[in-house]
């Protein structure tokens, strides 16, 4: 075999005092080719991202390397001082982020940032640092790159400012390129369109890519090498292939058993039974801003929507972000006032009530939210978050808080739950306790706005079955709102796919993943990542 | 931009108006009659010539006519007679504001100079000796009162050392004219706009560190190191221009007040100014004195809130470009 570009031996990094464990990186050992994507893969506090931003010499203050080393050109990045390593930074070794909205300078036009990287290592002059950025923007592939270099930021769509953060990680040709869960952020569309960039990028210019991220569908679709890494250490590297066809380690076993399927086989036969929830025509339309001279901007985030849900079912509510597919569920739950339409609630209209009835109304819908992080409040006990709903609907405290113990046993927390704070949960188990909070009511129908988007695979896999089987036990029916069409196919009996605020396509999971009838709702599904891997090995 | 600019006038001017019917009804809801306290200090309180003020000055209309003529007055820059002090009302605050407006806006800029200097310096040393010295004097000079401040400023300055004026806009009786007595008045104003501008110079300073940090842990500073800049053109190209934004706001918010905001001062350094003016106005029951500074710093505040809005589409793009 060739020399690695880079290597890293043994690496340890340290986490301050009072962190939750000693190492964030516990003796890694990795090696990275030139040519060769090498994804890391882990859940989050793996110690993936920590490994990455060693070798860029970014890591956070307080956290610092105590062993190992990181070889690249014949010497240890470690021993290098801040200058030499600032010399390294952007012309051998770079690296883009997660978050495309917050990566760029909002303030700063697109070609003066790519522009930048020229001038932080005294290349090229102010003139064809211009012209260069301009090539740039076109290698990765913006429409219209001239005019997108004279752009601010929040003038580009996340996929747009991610192909911006490319193309500013390219401008000096660096031997390796560091992506750090590149693609989390964006929708499944523009996902599969970067992937594809990165893969071709590479190719091209022979980089070597290290690639971090969570999915392992991702990994399917553009890995030629595979590190998997558990709370700091390496659990187990290999060819893409092997690693995915024949995980070696028990827990890259367990990550993608994990992981939802999507041949959802074939969709039980279910009784027909009468539906709970009856919507029509809804639409909701925002206006933001406006004033005493000025027009307000007009959105539509809600045209027309129609749907039923019956007794027991899920309902799935799938499409990309400004789809309008949460604006459905706020005006469900009467979050927000539709402009029109009738939501029937077992036969009664929720989206006229007013006053004392709709309060009354409000306990038959609850809703489990995204962030498990900012959904309770943190300065209350979680007894007092679950028996609130209760106790506001004129249930006795003591009734309240002995319901709330109920259901934290039947989220599978402990009963001792009832008396701590939020900050003292892991993220399931805070969603746990929004599942038990939308439970106290006794509501008929449930609807989970991306209840499981934020939290990793293996704990995602276990809210899903919670919720499965509180479905079955409790019988109720559950509108599933996400964006990823794999916790779809897993979970929801019917699946309605949002485009621009339309409800393009509705039909049982398996026909839509199956026979998609619509061409939107196809797109959709060919750019779920590692879908051709899974159908190959399926078939 | 052009067009947004003509937009917010109107809109200031219907503002202004509003504040302006307010200001009437609210200090004609307030007990006392202005021409019960003249009567009464020219040593005549008898019904029959309180009644005959009433009619000279107009007070004997309904309210809603006096209105009506006052806002009729204001339209043509006629803010109405001062009773009290037989003056026009204009004339009296004009002669006041330059002294004012001379005062605050020095402070103003000293305070955001320095303020901001302190912040970036304190932000880039955080945690270190410098900047809890930075921190410590900023705070202070705001938890000092200020009058106490400015008294001990002109017993060291003035009186011991005898370095500068401790009172007063210019040397009375110097007469002197052209140069030399902007240099005089410039000497005057040392004192008094340090020890005001010291006292605000708290609030840029801490704002300035607190935005300076939160921005540092923004990604695309991250981005910006990655790239290989130095840490200098990180601070002040990446980090300073996003931070500014809030303490532009403050700035702005501070500006406004500007007019009426340093009657503390004014009264311990003699300072000839605005809030001298209104304090006398107000023990004095001069209706259309208080009115007309009211006019005016209302006016003030609008117009900075103006330059700050203008300010904020220059520095911030997404303002600028989205409307």
């Amino acid at each position: 075999m060739t020399e690695p570009v880079l290597s890293i031996e043994n690496l340890t990094i340290a986490l301050p005092e009072g962190a939750e464990r000693a190492f964030a990186v516990d003796g890694v050992s990795l090696q990275l080719f030139a040519g060769e994507i090498l994804c890391i893969v882990g859940e989050s506090g793996s110690g993936k991202s920590m490994s990455a931003n060693a070798m860029m010499g970014l890591l956070p203050d307080l956290v610092r390397p105590v062993g190992g080393r990181i070889v690249f050109g014949g010497v240890d990045l470690l021993d290098k001082t801040e200058a030499e390593l600032m010399d390294l930074r952007g012309r051998k070794l770079a690296m883009i982020f997660q978050e495309p909205m917050s990566a760029l300078n909002p303030l700063m036009r697109v070609e003066d940032q790519i522009a930048e990287v020229y001038e932080a290592h005294r290349l090229l002059s102010p003139k064809t640092r211009a012209a260069r950025a301009v090539e740039l923007l076109t290698e990765v592939g913006i429409p219209d790159p001239a005019k997108a270099a004279e752009a601010y930021p929040f003038q580009l769509s996340g996929g747009q400012r991610q192909r911006v953060m490319i193309a500013m990680a390219l401008a000096l040709e660096p031997e390796i390129l560091i992506a750090d869960e590149p693609t989390t952020a964006l929708d499944v569309t523009t996902q599969a369109q970067i992937l594809k960039l990165i893969r071709d990028l590479q190719r091209k210019r022979g980089m070597a890519v290290m690639f971090i991220t969570h999915d392992f569908g991702v990994v399917a679709e553009i890995a030629d090498r595979v590190a998997v890494m558990q709370l700091g250490k390496l659990m187990e590297t290999g060819t893409a292939d092997a690693v995915l066809d024949n995980p070696q380690h028990a827990y890259t076993r367990k990550l993608i058993a994990a992981i939802p399927r999507l041949a959802a086989g074939q969709a039980p036969a279910r009784k027909e039974k009468p539906p709970v929830l009856e919507v029509e025509s809804l639409s909701k339309t925002y206006r933001t801003g406006g004033g005493l001279f000025s027009r307000p901007r007009v959105v539509e985030a809600v045209k027309d929507v129609s749907l039923q849900l019956a007794e027991g079912e899920t309902l799935g509510i799938v499409g990309e972000s400004g789809s309008g597919k949460s604006s459905v569920g706020r005006c469900l739950v009467r979050l927000m006032e539709p402009d029109r339409g009738t939501v029937r609630l077992a036969g009664r209209d929720m989206a006229h009530l007013k006053g004392e009835r709709l309060r009354a109304a409000r306990g038959s819908i609850q809703m489990i939210f995204q962030d498990p992080y900012a959904s309770l409040n943190p300065r209350a006990r979680i007894g007092r978050i679950i028996a609130e709903g209760p106790m506001a609907h004129g249930v006795a405290r003591r009734e309240a808080y002995e319901r709330a113990a109920r259901l934290l046993e039947l989220v599978g927390l402990d009963v001792s739950a009832i008396n701590r704070y939020p900050h003292e949960f892991s993220g399931g188990q805070r969603q746990r306790v929004g599942i038990a909070r939308a439970l106290a009511l006794e509501p008929r129908v449930i609807i989970a706005d991306e209840a499981v988007s934020a939290l990793d695979v293996s704990i995602q896999a276990q809210v899903l079955d919670l919720l499965a089987d509180l479905k079955e036990r409790l019988d109720l029916a559950l509108i599933f709102i996400t964006h990823d069409l794999r916790v779809a196919a897993q979970i929801c009996d019917r699946i309605a796919v949002m485009h621009k605020g339309e409800l393009v396509e509705t039909g049982p999971a398996h026909d839509i993943f199956n026979r998609p009838r619509n061409a939107y709702t196809r797109t959709l599904i060919e750019a779920i990542p590692g879908r051709e891997k899974e159908l190959a090995t399926a078939g | 931009m052009l067009r947004f600019i003509l937009m917010r006038l109107v809109k200031a001017a219907i503002i202004l108006i509003a504040i302006l019917t307010l200001n009437f009804f609210l200090i004609h809801a307030a007990p006392g009659d202005p021409a019960a306290v003249l009567a009464g200090e020219a040593g005549a309180a008898d019904a029959q010539f309180i009644e005959q003020l009433r009619e000279r000055f107009g007070l004997d209309k309904p309210l809603l006519t006096q209105l009506g003529i006052y806002l009729g007055g204001v339209l043509q820059l006629d803010l109405g007679y001062s009773y009290r002090q037989q003056m026009p009302v204009a004339d009296l605050i004009f002669a006041r504001l330059p002294a004012t407006l001379l005062l605050t806006l020095t402070a103003f800029v000293i305070a955001l100079v320095l303020g901001t200097l302190a912040g970036v310096l304190a932000s880039a040393r955080v945690g270190k000796w410098s900047d809890t010295v930075i921190s410590t004097l900023a705070l202070l000079f705001y938890a000092t009162p200020l009058f106490w401040v400015a008294l001990m400023a002109v017993l060291v300055f003035s009186v011991f050392l005898n370095w500068l004026p401790g009172f007063g806009y210019e040397t009375v009786g110097a007469n002197h004219t052209g140069f030399r007595r902007a240099l005089d008045i410039a000497q005057h104003l040392i004192l008094p706009a340090t020890t005001l501008g010291l006292f605000f110079m708290a609030v840029y300073m801490r704002m300035t560190r607190a935005s300076m940090l939160e921005v540092s842990r923004l990604d695309f500073v991250k981005t910006a190191r990655a790239k290989g800049l130095k840490p200098g053109i990180i601070q002040r190209r990446h980090i300073f221009r996003n931070a500014m934004l809030p303490v532009v706001t403050l700035a702005g918010l501070q500006a406004g007040q500007l007019v009426g905001g340093a009657v503390l001062t004014e009264t311990v350094f003699a300072w000839p100014g605005i809030g001298r003016l209104m304090f006398e106005a107000l023990a004095q029951r001069d209706y259309n004195l208080l009115l007309g500074i009211f006019f005016v710093s209302a006016a003030m505040v609008l117009l900075f809130n103006l330059i700050t809005d203008i300010l904020y589409r220059v520095v911030d793009p997404r303002i600028r470009v989205a409307s």
